[in-house]
């Protein structure tokens, strides 16, 4: 008789930042047995940077892990203080929801979402090793001795891996300020000979909030109709609050001139690669030196915290410097720093190692997610644990992989960027990244993504049942559009310009010139106004890009069929004459997995790629 | 990486041939059959011996890559151009290990695949070798030197700041970003769009310097057209006679006319007639008229209609100036035909003056995609400057227009513009 090895767990999650609970919830939600270390359970859920949740491009990924029916949209909405939808005056495909976000609310509705999942056991303690057998990784040992065996294990270990954190001409090893970093897991995972790179980011003194004048100050209040991040929530649950602006001036900029040889950055100290879209204040000092004041955001931490995080100023200068620029900011005057500014440096593992289910190319059963990989912000890492934690549950259980492609989400372009192009800087999403942006939207998350987490399996009755909902008022409304018929002088009646042809349009057709809203074709035709708003406004917004998205069609299928050619792990780019041998390098380290990744290789040129497919066919026919 | 080699010279007997080798192997190659000159650039003459036997004596030179044709390492032999002495130093060549025969346009492909030459110039370089007129070849050579991708490598960067600019009010909405950019993207897309209009101008016409101009000669039966092509031609082209309705298929006489290549046609005699055949041909006649480049209309009688509405730059003569004084040239005596050629060239050389460095269809296709894109963004920058991803999304496609004839696009060079533009960073 067959012995089957009793394993502790099906999937071990290392890290409860915000990519190791998304990775545990999504991997219980699919169905496996989840074990989730980490240092410290009410750790789960911190916000260790600034405390706001979406954006641009984030807001999107925050959406669409909602769609897949993940925990960070429903507990940013319950933590929300302030809510605003940038880009409101721009077109909905460039909309992102972001919220203000109370640190402890979130914290205590993180721990609670994850407590609240049978399926998942936290363990508190240090990782140091790992089981394995083979080539594979099949658990965890922790510092104290104990092993648990997993077939599946999820790292999510942030900026813990050889963190040090510079203050001024101070530096410390520290994963965040009052953690320690993880040295011997670092040391351990050198062994896998993984390529490793540093990079670097940074923090601004925490003010406190009974100091600062905000009588001086201009307020900026949130929407008065706030968006929401999950599509399940009805409203805010938390008080509303405003955040302030200031500004720097010419006398902050000259106190920080003339301390730049104390800032770690410019001391010399660090040599990790630091965000172009995030630069500490010496940075912009030095590098637009024209500009005579830069916009500080305050934005309070909680509705009973303290604590106030100045947006824009983040630093790695020593403290009495801090203090001396701080007082020098408008109503700032008698600010105090309850926690000075730091940078951390820290090593991530080139994601180019990485399958685009995150997994290790070279080592089976373990997966990478968030700023292991390169990345930055909450939300970048979030969704990477999303899609490791559903792989490794599918990884135990034996279940279909979860794939997600560019044409489809932007988690599947930050994933095809990672594991692609590897990273420069620590990567952050933006809306420009995505070449369908125009189709991948945050208000159609749900449309484009809870069917395909209904086929994963990642999605609860709950959300299943609110999704279908919609989905059936959502076609009836356009059907009802579509057997409207609107001749050109009708519409002419009620302020609509349309060409004179001849033609009628139909509702639908009506409703995808910009200037024209469905109340005014319900002005028409007022039997449709019973529609609901929610509704209404979905169709003009699904409406509004269609003529666009059906030109990106071709360029979606041309897509598709690349990606349809899937190349071996071991395809021979030795083997392959007529290859620069840049190219065959950069090639080498990708390992793409169909050609239409090879396509998106940095430097890639037509002609090599038409050398990749002829190898590609003939080694079809070879196995044919 | 497999090291070719090949007669890069014309197959047959020739005064000197050259052999070119290339690839990492290029240098061992050849020393296996001579001592290669270690200075690069700088020929010498060897002794090519294989087996102990000297197969010939060459000039050699070698060029250490990436400064060479094909980027890689390359080693020519300038030889004699005989059958047997070609053969025998290739087929030396074909027994060293490591070393293959090139495939026909091998050499060009790895020059594109090294980034020595972008598509077009490898258009440029098959034009240079067609050229047979001294138009072609210079339009040949400055599609060569590169001067189209320099000049969608510039369109291409005003439009990526363009785009960087809205992508900077979508993505950064939130920062210390400009709020209206419209005026400098519709100064940048004003730009490129004059430029590419005269590109696209020159395009048309440029197709005719590598295809020829076609100057059609129409006219009643027995006009003379004929007579004219024969003098045009100094030679019997096309059959002559004193019975009307003899030019039935279109004659072709090809021309230099100052470099321009020109292809004049002879057309059947356009006449009302029951004639199955002849009505065929004065179809085929007229519609070739219509569609040839320029027209020359030729005329019994200085009253007479012509045969077909004369555009404004079409040439109308009367001729048989032997037969009637009013006339103004004649295909017997030869007068006036010089004038007639002149003013031929002159209209086409007009024409040729605008030409620019896009020269292909596909250059052409592109060229126009990139325009259209670029017409609808202005619009829309006009009339809803909101929709800024829309905006954006015409940019990306005219940018991608471009980058079809040489390169490819990157999102992070849109990016890089922003970020060494803007403080980003609040």
């Amino acid at each position: 008789m067959f012995h089957v090895k009793h394993r502790d767990t099906d999937v071990i999650v290392v890290g409860g930042g915000h990519a190791g609970a998304e990775a545990a919830h999504a991997a219980a939600r699919r169905g496996a047995r989840v074990v989730l270390v980490t240092f410290r359970r009410d750790g789960i859920g911190v916000m260790s940077c600034n405390p706001a949740i979406g954006g641009l491009g984030k807001g999107h990924l925050v959406r669409e892990i909602d769609a897949l029916d993940g925990v960070m949209g429903r507990v940013a909405d319950r933590a929300g203080i302030q809510f605003r939808l940038l880009n409101r005056r721009k077109g909905p495909a460039v909309q992102g929801p972001r919220a203000q976000a109370d640190r402890e609310i979130y914290r205590t509705a993180m721990g609670a979402e994850i407590a609240a999942r049978p399926e998942i056991t936290v363990v508190e303690g240090e990782v140091t090793d790992f089981l394995m057998r083979g080539d594979r990784v099949e658990g965890v040992k922790l510092s104290d001795g104990a092993a648990i065996s997993a077939k599946a294990t999820v790292l999510t270990t942030g900026t813990f891996l050889r963190g040090v954190i510079h203050i001024g001409d101070t530096s410390r090893p520290g994963g965040r300020i009052g953690d320690r970093p993880s040295v011997r897991l670092a040391d351990r995972i050198d062994g896998f000979g993984l390529p490793f790179g540093r990079l670097k980011t940074g923090t601004p003194p925490r003010l406190r909030s009974g100091s600062i004048n905000w009588g001086v100050l201009e307020d900026q209040p949130g929407d008065d109709r706030p968006t929401l991040f999950s599509f399940l929530s009805k409203g805010v649950s938390a008080k509303q609050i405003s955040c302030g602006i200031t500004h720097t001036n010419e006398q902050t900029h000259k106190i920080i001139r003339e301390n730049l040889a104390r800032s770690a950055m410019y001391g010399g100290q660090i040599d990790g690669v630091g965000p172009r879209y995030c630069p500490s204040i010496e940075d912009k000092v030095v590098r637009f030196a024209d500009k005579v004041s830069h916009q500080i955001f305050l934005e309070p931490e909680g509705l009973t915290s303290d604590l106030v995080y100045p947006n824009g100023i983040s630093t790695s200068l020593p403290e009495d410097v801090q203090w001396a620029y701080v007082q020098s900011i408008r109503g700032l005057e008698r600010a105090e720093i309850a926690q000075p500014g730091y940078a951390i440096e820290y090593d991530y593992v080139d994601p180019r190692a990485l399958t685009h289910q995150l997994c290790l190319k070279d080592i089976a059963g373990l997966y990478f997610a968030g700023q292991i990989n390169g990345t930055t912000g909450y939300e970048e890492a979030a969704a990477q644990g999303l899609v490791a934690g559903l792989n490794a549950a599918g990884d135990a259980l034996g279940l279909a992989a979860a794939h997600f492609g560019r044409e489809n989400s932007y988690i599947g372009v930050m994933i095809d960027d990672l594991v692609t192009r590897g990273v420069t800087e620590p990567y952050r999403m933006f809306t420009s990244r995505a070449e369908f942006r125009l189709s991948l939207r945050a208000d159609n998350a749900d449309q484009r993504l809870t069917p395909v987490g209904i086929d994963i399996g990642c999605v609860g009755t709950m959300r299943q049942d609110v999704f279908a909902a919609k989905m059936s008022a959502l076609s009836s409304g356009r059907q009802r559009l579509d057997s409207i018929w609107i001749s050109a002088p009708e519409a002419a009646n009620a302020g609509i310009r349309i060409a004179e042809d001849g033609t009628k349009r139909s509702g639908t057709d009506l409703l995808s010139f910009a200037d024209v809203e469905f109340a005014d074709i319900a002005g028409l035709r007022p039997a449709i106004a019973d529609i609901s708003e929610e509704i209404q406004d979905q169709l003009k917004r699904d409406a509004l890009y269609a003529n666009y998205i059906e030109r990106q069609r071709r360029d979606v299928e041309a897509l598709r069929k690349d990606e349809a050619h899937p190349l071996p792990l071991d395809f021979d780019f030795d083997g392959l004459s007529g290859l620069s041998n840049e190219l065959r390098q950069k090639l080498k380290k990708t390992r793409p997995a169909t050609l239409g990744q090879a396509g998106r290789v940095e430097g890639m040129t037509p002609a090599a790629l038409t050398l990749i497919l002829a190898r590609l066919r003939q080694r079809e026919r070879r196995h044919v | 990486m497999d090291t070719i080699f090949a007669l890069a010279s014309a197959r047959g007997k020739s005064g000197v041939a050259v052999i070119r080798i290339s690839g990492p192997k290029a240098t061992s190659a050849a020393s296996s059959l001579c001592d290669v000159p270690r200075q690069n650039r700088r020929a010498a003459l060897r002794k090519l011996r294989s087996n102990g036997e000297t197969l010939e004596v060459a000039l050699v030179l070698r060029f250490s890559g990436p400064e060479s044709f094909t980027g890689e390492d390359v080693v020519e032999f300038h030889i004699h151009g005989s059958m047997a002495t070609t053969a025998a130093v290739l087929g030396a060549l074909s027994s060293i290990d490591g070393l293959r025969l090139a495939e026909p346009g091998e050499f060009t492909r790895r020059a594109l695949e090294n980034e020595k030459l972008d598509l077009a110039q490898v258009e440029g370089l098959a034009d240079l070798i067609e050229a047979e007129t001294e138009a072609q070849r210079r339009q040949a050579q400055r599609v060569l030197s590169g001067a189209l991708g320099r000049l969608a490598e510039g369109w291409r960067s005003n439009l990526i700041r363009a785009a960087a600019l809205i992508e900077a009010t979508i993505d950064f909405a939130d920062e210390d970003v400009p709020v209206d950019v419209t005026p400098e993207v519709g100064a940048l897309i004003r730009e490129v769009r004059s430029e590419l209009g005269a590109e696209i101008k020159g395009a048309a016409v440029a197709e005719r310097i590598r295809e020829g101009f076609e100057v059609a000669i129409v006219g009643p039966p027995n006009v003379g057209k004929s007579t004219l092509l024969n003098a045009l031609a100094g030679r019997e082209a096309a059959i002559t006679s004193e019975i009307a309705g003899t030019t039935r298929d279109i004659i072709e006489v090809n021309m230099d006319l100052r470099g321009l290549p020109v292809t004049f046609l002879d057309t059947a005699g356009v006449r009302p007639t029951d004639d199955k055949i002849e009505t065929l041909g004065v179809e085929r006649a007229l519609a070739r008229a219509h569609a040839a480049d320029l027209r020359v209309i030729l005329l019994d009688k200085v009253d007479d209609a012509p045969v077909l509405a004369p555009l404004p730059e079409d040439i109308v003569v009367v001729t048989k100036s032997d037969l009637h004084p009013k006339a103004d040239i004649s295909a017997i005596s030869g007068e006036g035909i010089e004038g007639l050629i002149e003013r031929v060239t002159d209209e086409l050389a007009g024409r040729a003056a605008c030409v620019g460095v896009a020269v292909r269809e596909r250059h052409r296709t592109a060229l126009t995609r990139a325009n259209e894109g670029l017409e609808f963004a202005q619009d829309r920058l006009n009339t809803s400057p909101e929709h800024a991803e829309l905006i954006a999304e015409d940019l990306r496609g005219a940018i991608r227009a471009l980058e079809s004839l040489v390169g490819r696009i990157d999102i992070e060079h849109l990016l890089d513009e922003i970020f060494s533009s803007f403080c980003i960073g609040k």
